[in-house]
């Protein structure tokens, strides 16, 4: 693993890719469960996991250094179920992408089990992957200045789910009733990193 | 109605309600949000007699009036500006009582950009996540103070502090920001890391409680392509395509995809949440402790 010092008290681990990077997560939120790492903020994104807030930042620099990529954590907790309509405004141009027919593109998606990489962007967004590399697809040339809530959307190898509306450049594919974030509510975010995430097709009513 | 509360009748440029912020949820994508300048904002809560996690007033350059219903202790700090109660002139940096129906009138800051205003007992704004801080960037927390807005008021707890003045730093007339190069100077020449650490820059007017952006010389990339989103912290310095070194502030995203060129150091940035647009910026690079 390489580690990079981020100011005085944060360490960015750096790994090769997003399956070592929940590799590493899953062992640094055990460490911490444990007792054996006091920090602050854990936040894994696409390729590091950012320790903030660290007592001795290059000791564990050196220790992590010094260690293996750990094997990857089984799936574990349950899967949240998202309804889907697989209504959105690009369907037809991730469909044209993947070179597969309209209806096709939802069928693929929903027999996907995905897995919350990461947060970012918003409070509750999650960076979804699971769909296999072939599926990529680029953001939009020109962002939308509205995306309105629940859309869903997909963005290089990432599904994402708007919690709330806001501009965005993803290809939006769908839309979900279901309520990403609640402050009122424990927790207020439905996707945190690593919940298992599976779309649900309703019909539309 | 309760008679703790205070009607908003000026709510000034940008007024938000501040305290220490909601750290531990950046894995969310929950930014930290809080006072910008710390310090100040526990200061004046010390002024008046309220614990540090009290929330405050953060106002914007030209401050903010309001009535509050019974009489209640104040102090303003941050930014030195003109207060008045009722047009008449009261202490700045001092705890002063505000009759019950006084118009307490925070001004245009002489110096500086953020005036923090503390009330006995806090302002008590419904907290989310822990916190009653506003964040601009994920709309988190109360919206932003607006004329006839009714901010409730916790119950004092403590006793205030007996002082005529308490000195504050004064806002920079030059902002010289130490930082520790990394985690990735490495995506810039080595010619843009001594730019970077040498020129001046200047804070641009296009600064928020995100960022205090800068014009000046533009850092030139060695590495091209894009950086995988990584999470980011206070203080971190990142450059957009732009090549202009942006500073994140308190309501900074938690991942972010441009490269981080270097970190301020955090006792610094009190300083820069005070520098007001054209104040010239040094970026000294320091060893890390």
């Amino acid at each position: 693993m390489r580690t990079l010092r981020v100011g005085d008290d944060a360490l960015l681990v750096e790994v090769a890719s997003g399956e070592e990077a929940e590799a590493v997560h899953a062992e640094l939120l055990r460490r911490r469960a444990e007792g054996l790492l006091t920090v602050r903020e854990i936040v894994p994104a696409a390729r590091t996991v950012l320790l903030d807030g660290l007592a001795d930042p290059a000791r564990l620099a050196s220790e992590l250094t010094a260690s293996d990529v750990p094997p990857a954590p089984p799936r574990a907790g349950e899967v949240i179920d998202l309804p889907v309509r697989y209504d959105g405004p690009d369907l037809a141009d991730v469909a044209a992408l993947w070179g597969v027919p309209e209806e096709e593109v939802g069928r693929i998606h929903a027999a996907t089990e995905f897995r919350v990489a990461f947060c970012g962007f918003a409070p509750g967004f999650g960076y979804l992957t699971g769909l296999p590399a072939r599926y990529d697809v680029p953001r939009r040339a020109t962002p939308r200045t509205a995306v309105h809530a629940g859309a869903v959307g997909l963005a290089g190898p990432y599904t994402g789910v708007y919690p709330r509306a806001s501009p965005g450049g993803w290809q939006l594919i769908g839309t979900t009733d279901a309520v990403l974030w609640d402050h009122t509510r424990v927790p207020a975010a439905l996707l945190s990193p690593g919940t298992r995430v599976r779309f649900v097709p309703v019909a539309d009513v | 109605m309760t008679d703790r509360a205070l009607a908003v009748v000026r709510a000034g440029a940008l007024t938000t309600v501040q305290d220490l912020g909601r750290p531990g949820h950046a894995h969310l994508g929950v930014p930290r949000s809080g006072a910008l300048d710390g310090p100040a904002a526990a200061l004046v809560n010390r002024l008046v007699g309220n614990p540090p996690e009290a929330a405050v007033l953060e106002t914007t350059l030209n401050g903010c009036a309001v009535r509050p219903r019974s009489t209640i202790l104040v102090a303003v700090g941050g930014a030195p500006c003109p207060v008045t109660v009722d047009g008449r002139p009261v202490a700045w940096g001092a705890p002063v009582h505000v009759p019950a129906g006084a118009l307490l009138d925070i001004g245009t800051a002489f110096s500086g950009v953020r005036a923090y205003v503390a009330f006995a007992g806090g302002v008590a704004v419904e907290p989310v996540l822990g916190s009653r801080s506003t964040d601009l960037l994920s709309g988190l927390g109360p919206a932003p103070l607006t004329n006839g807005a009714i901010l409730p008021l916790g119950s004092p707890t403590g006793l205030h502090a007996r002082v005529d003045f308490a000195p504050q730093p004064r806002p920079p007339v030059e902002l010289v920001l130490r930082v520790t190069l990394g985690p990735r100077d490495d995506w810039f020449t080595p010619e843009a890391v001594r730019t970077f650490t040498s020129r001046v820059y200047q804070v641009s007017s296009a600064s928020n409680r995100i960022g205090l952006r800068t014009e000046g010389p533009t850092l030139e990339r060695a590495l091209t392509g894009e950086l995988p989103s990584e999470g980011m912290v206070l203080g971190a310095v990142q450059v957009p395509p732009d090549g202009r070194p942006v500073v994140f502030l308190a309501d900074h995203p938690t991942t972010g995809g441009y490269p981080v060129i270097a970190v301020v150091r955090p006792t610094d940035l009190p300083a820069a949440a005070q520098a007001v647009p054209g104040t010239p910026v040094r970026f000294v690079a320091v060893r890390r402790r």
